[in-house]
């Protein structure tokens, strides 16, 4: 039984445009769709401004940002799970997001006790040294993960080097926590939380400019993924170099989760869950299939939870993690079950 | 045509640790040919898995060369290895959602461009790999759901899909039933002689390998490696040798194959020489007892082919007649023991 691939990816691309138009139409202000149309197509005379400055510098910057973040995590999540033949591999596994969360509690929590000035005090400078101190975090303990990769051979080695790296920097987070301030651990908490209202203006079109090149970079891997599917020996016996593809890989999926994390927090579950639930539908482990698949599925199921987290009763928002782990869960559960379900009918 | 396409010379295999070198094989000369099924035989521990990860590149050779269609293995680049080498592992593959028509298609890998997507000439030659091995059948089954025996096939038909003129297997018997055993071991005989393969495996089946084999290595940690016919190691004793150490396994020279060496504590006379003597012989000798028809005893048994019966005697007089051998044999058992006491109470009075 062949799934119509072409159909559900259709779908999928379909839904993340509904899901986007939502998106801008509801939240605690209430927009008619006509005004809302009106606003994106330019045609914005007879608008309030209030709605337009609503739409524009907030509803179309959080919907692009919950889109790109959750296609990249998804595409990340698929890339790890592959490559170390996990199904609970996720791009949270190798500490790369505890590194960018090391990396914001130093500047968070340091700032406050060293230089006397909270950063939460600082605006929008205080935002651009949040982000850039995510990314050293991040690319630091990506670097060290991809320079133990080059040295050990089992990618169990690897795993469980890649958590043992995450637990100490949560540790090493820990210790800073005890000695802050409790205005400083307040800002970190909430950073943790993650949140795709975070980016603004220009710093979301940064981060919408660089996911939209690494994005497609992560396409070019398609085939060393697929071999790495069959195991090690099998792909190096079919000419490929595991070395170079793991570094390749893991690289690829760390600088996406970098990225991510760095300017939305640590976002949890999305990277786990969105590969789990492609390979459900579309019944395949052909990368040429889920890694689209996985793109346009992330993006949809983010922006799902960024439509319930600001759902109307919720002002405020929720804290977009709960709402990944909420919605995704029982999806991903249910996918699992009628897969076995199929499994045993044949 | 026969051509001698892997070269081996003191061909030392092992692993390489930082402090430690741990040497496995040394010394090994030997070549193997086209258009024949080498089989690899040797004890656990022996070595098997570490050469053959060592001719195929997986592991570095500790010294010696390897020549591979006159060319030195260290030579060829990853990409060329995968055209000339093809290997089928006993790691089991952790695929699900992968049809064995994919899998297959993965074979194609080396040939195919950025993508990986086939073409058409890739999918005939998936094709005709899946008919050459006999697994129509399977195309469109997901590969989580075979059986080992057809997953087997299935890993065999990626190898010639794969095109190349040399397949390594690493125990493709194991875990397997009998007939696939011998089904595989068949079909691989076939293709080396079909394809002009060059087919070289490791196996556990000392028995049928020495059947369908065309030539045998046999490795041993101490002796290094023995390489022949089966026939010409069964006439030279290299294979009665080679198991002499372990007891209970005889060389039976007769029919070149190994069997179980029951020890025997008493001969009786048997009188036939059909299938069902024969069946009687390995009864009796399963329970310690050789029958021959070449000597004599107070006791012995008789094969009457006319009413399919077989006949116990005592002192050349019938005793007792019985349809099948798991009546006779308790009832044989008791007799020989009771004459046995006899016999040693009889000794202990005088």
């Amino acid at each position: 039984m062949k799934k119509p691939v072409t159909l559900y990816i259709l779908l999928l691309a379909l839904s993340i445009g509904v899901l986007f138009l939502l998106n801008l139409f509801l939240g605690s202000v209430d927009i008619p769709f006509r005004s809302i149309w009106n606003i994106l197509w330019g045609m914005d005379e007879g608008e309030p401004v209030i709605w337009q400055n609503i739409i524009w510098k907030s509803r179309v910057p959080q919907a692009l940002t919950a889109m790109v973040a959750g296609a990249g995590l998804a595409v990340s999540g698929l890339q790890m799970q592959t490559v170390f033949r996990n199904p609970l591999a996720g791009p949270s596994v190798l500490g790369i997001s505890s590194g960018a969360s090391l990396g914001v509690a130093f500047v968070v929590l340091l700032s406050g006790s060293i230089g006397g000035i909270a950063l939460s005090r600082l605006g929008f400078m205080g935002e651009i040294a949040l982000t850039m101190a995510a990314i050293i975090g991040a690319l630091s303990i990506m670097a060290l993960i991809v320079y133990v990769s080059q040295k050990v051979h089992g990618n169990v080695t690897l795993l469980i080097i890649g958590v043992m790296i995450g637990y100490v920097a949560n540790a090493v987070i820990g210790v800073l926590k005890f000695f802050s301030v409790e205005e400083d651990i307040r800002a970190y908490v909430i950073w943790g939380l993650g949140s795709f209202a975070r980016v603004s203006g220009n710093q979301m079109m940064v981060f919408v400019c660089i996911m939209a090149v690494l994005l497609p970079l992560s396409f070019l891997l398609i085939k060393t993924l697929n071999l790495l599917l069959l195991g090690d020996s099998y792909a190096r016996n079919l000419g490929l170099n595991i070395k170079r593809a793991r570094l390749q890989v893991i690289a690829c999926s760390g600088v996406l989760v970098a990225i991510i994390t760095a300017y939305c927090g640590p976002i949890t579950f999305l990277g786990l869950a969105v590969p789990h639930l492609c390979r459900g539908i579309f019944r395949s482990s052909d990368h040429r299939i889920l890694m689209p698949a996985s793109l346009l599925a992330g993006a949809a199921l983010a922006l799902l939870c960024n439509l319930i987290a600001r759902m109307p009763g919720f002002e405020g928002a929720l804290p977009v993690n709960s709402v990944t782990a909420l919605v995704g869960a029982p999806v991903v559960v249910s996918v699992l079950f009628k897969k076995r379900r199929n499994d045993m009918n044949e | 045509m026969r051509e001698e396409t892997i070269v081996i010379r003191n061909l030392s295999t092992g692993y390489k640790g930082k402090k430690h070198v741990k040497v496995i094989a040394k010394e090994v000369n030997a070549t193997i040919c086209s258009g024949e099924l080498t089989c690899l035989l040797g004890a656990n521990g022996a070595g098997k898995s570490t050469l053959l990860k060592t001719l195929s590149a997986f592991l570095h050779p500790l010294g010696g060369e390897i020549w591979i269609q006159g060319k030195l293995l260290a030579d060829y680049s990853d990409k060329e290895l995968s055209t000339v080498i093809g290997v089928v592992l006993t790691e089991k593959c952790q695929l699900r959602n992968m049809t064995v028509n994919e899998l297959i298609g993965m074979g194609r890998s080396p040939y195919t461009g950025f993508w990986g997507t086939l073409s058409r000439k890739d999918r005939q030659i998936v094709d005709d790999a899946i008919a050459l091995v006999g697994i129509e059948g399977l195309k469109e089954r997901m590969v989580h759901t075979l059986s080992d025996g057809e997953r087997q096939k299935v890993m065999i038909a990626k190898a010639l899909a794969q095109e190349t003129p040399i397949i390594f297997l690493d125990e493709p018997t194991a875990f397997l039933d009998y007939p696939s055993k011998v089904e595989i071991l068949h079909l691989l005989h076939r293709l080396s002689r079909e394809m002009n393969k060059t087919i070289f495996l490791s196996t556990h089946d000392l028995e049928l390998a020495l059947q369908i084999a065309d030539q045998i290595w046999l490795m041993d940690r101490e002796k290094g490696v023995l390489v022949g016919t089966p026939e010409d190691l069964a006439i030279n004793g290299s294979l009665e040798n080679f198991f002499c150490q372990r007891k209970g396994i005889a060389f039976d020279k007769d029919t070149g194959l190994y069997r179980i060496d029951n020890e025997y504590w008493m001969t009786i006379h048997l009188e036939g020489s059909s299938e069902r003597s024969t069946m009687i012989q390995k009864a009796f000798r399963r329970n310690g007892i050789h029958a021959t028809s070449e000597t004599d005893s107070e006791i012995s048994v008789f094969v009457d082919e006319v009413h399919e019966e077989y006949v116990l005697k005592l002192k050349d007089k019938e005793y007792s007649r019985y349809s099948t051998i798991k009546e006779l044999l308790p009832n044989a058992l008791e007799l020989l023991n009771d004459r046995n006491t006899l016999k040693n109470k009889s000794y202990d009075e005088r």
